[in-house]
């Protein structure tokens, strides 16, 4: 039995190991692929405090080593369930079940897919969730973005340096991102604008070859491409969860700045978490935040 | 043993021709789940007689690279007698590239 069990190893899960180590608390993190999380695809973080320039494998290495040099136990299991009973609080994985006084939910989100049949099969060969870690394999070549968020913009913007044309594909007129990106995306020469339209089909002969698109009135044009690069959001990683935990439309677990759950003694922090900013710095913010809860609610029993 | 480096004067030679199995992982400095995969595939090498694991990197092998196929890394590739028979994308704990491999 440990005081407080930790699913997810990324920024905000390692950050609330070292805060409940610190506490004097035995600490299990449960992690189902690496340390570090979303984090460590990518390659310059410029925007953390006092750190102006750090990779995000580096920053997520030092973490990690922060965090079992303070005696985090890191296990590298999937959590697939979990489970309350009185003051223990059960987490279930593929390979056994660990037991906590306390447990704190930090599983982030993956890329939101569009959900086309040969979609899976594609990625690596083609189809992208990830400009900055991919966009290297297309110097020269024709790219499509599709989605009209930030991430969606800083892709299409990223690529329109690499790439010989970038098409933007976006289902409304307008995008919801930052005008200033919209502004620098129009002053490049080799990005086009496709309005009103979204991706309905991939045409592949092992690797991508083509993108069907089609606009709102059902007029659909054939676009030869070399990737697609999807930025058409996330996906909060709640799902095993929302048995014992409230979530939001959107699938986030609901929570406030205390990051406490519906459940006593079952806490969120990080991206999963309702919450305004997802940022790295408010990732560990939160995972302070938990520790600091967790900590709390341990001490009221 | 040791990853091998290869670079297409060599990839023939040590992949293709291969008797053994070959594990190849195709990454770069700057990626970072690359990095993670690393020491995962440096102990695997190092346990394993029976394989060969062989790094590219894909920076100074564009031409290898493209001839594979690969758009997104890191990218680890199973070949058997000179052909390709399992693949996969994304950093991958050891019981999954063991998998990968086969038996």
């Amino acid at each position: 039995m440990y005081d407080i069990i930790i699913i997810g190893a990324g920024p905000a899960g390692m950050t609330a190991a070292i805060y409940a180590r610190r506490a004097s608390k035995s600490v299990l993190v449960l992690e189902a692929k690496s340390y570090g999380g979303q984090i460590v695809s990518t390659p310059d973080i410029e925007n953390y405090p006092a750190e102006p320039h750090i990779s995000g494998f580096d920053f997520a290495t030092r973490l990690y080593e922060q965090a079992t040099a303070l005696g985090a136990e890191f296990r590298f299991e999937k959590a697939v369930e979990i489970r309350v009973e009185g003051k223990v609080r059960t987490v279930v994985t593929a390979r056994g079940s660990y037991e906590a006084g306390a447990l704190i939910i930090a599983t982030g989100s993956e890329c939101r897919r569009l959900g086309l049949p040969n979609e899976d099969e594609l990625v690596g060969r083609g189809v992208s969730y990830c400009a900055t870690c991919d966009g290297a394999f297309f110097k020269k070549k024709t790219v499509a973005v599709v989605g009209g968020g930030n991430t969606a913009l800083e892709d299409a913007l990223y690529l329109a340096d690499l790439a010989e044309t970038v098409y933007l594909i976006h289902r409304r007129d307008e995008f919801r991102g930052e005008d200033a990106t919209v502004a620098k995306l129009k002053e490049r020469e080799n990005v086009r604008f496709v309005f009103n339209s979204t991706v309905t089909a991939l045409k592949a002969e092992k690797k991508l070859t083509a993108i069907e698109v089609t606009n709102k009135s059902g007029e659909v044009t054939e676009l030869e491409v070399n990737g697609l690069f999807v930025a058409v959001g996330r996906i909060p990683e709640n799902r095993n969860f929302a048995s014992l935990i409230s979530l939001d439309e959107a699938g986030y677990a609901k929570a406030s700045e205390n990051c406490r759950t519906d459940t006593p003694g079952v806490f969120v922090a990080g991206d999963n978490r309702t919450k305004e900013v997802r940022q790295l710095v408010t990732a560990a913010a939160d995972g302070a935040t938990a520790a600091t809860e967790a900590v709390k609610y341990l001490a009221s029993l | 043993m040791k990853v091998i480096e290869a670079t297409g004067a060599n990839f023939e030679q040590e992949v293709l021709k291969s008797d053994k199995p070959v594990l190849v992982d195709f990454n770069a400095e700057w990626c970072g789940p690359c990095r993670m995969m690393k020491p995962v595939l440096d102990q695997l090498a190092a346990d394993r007689g029976d394989i060969k694991v062989v790094s590219v990197n894909i920076d100074d092998e564009d031409e290898l690279a493209e001839e594979y196929g690969i758009s997104s890394i890191p990218c680890l590739v199973v070949f058997r007698d000179g052909a390709e028979t399992a693949r996969n994308i994304g950093f991958v704990p050891r019981e999954a590239v063991e998998a990968l491999i086969g038996d």
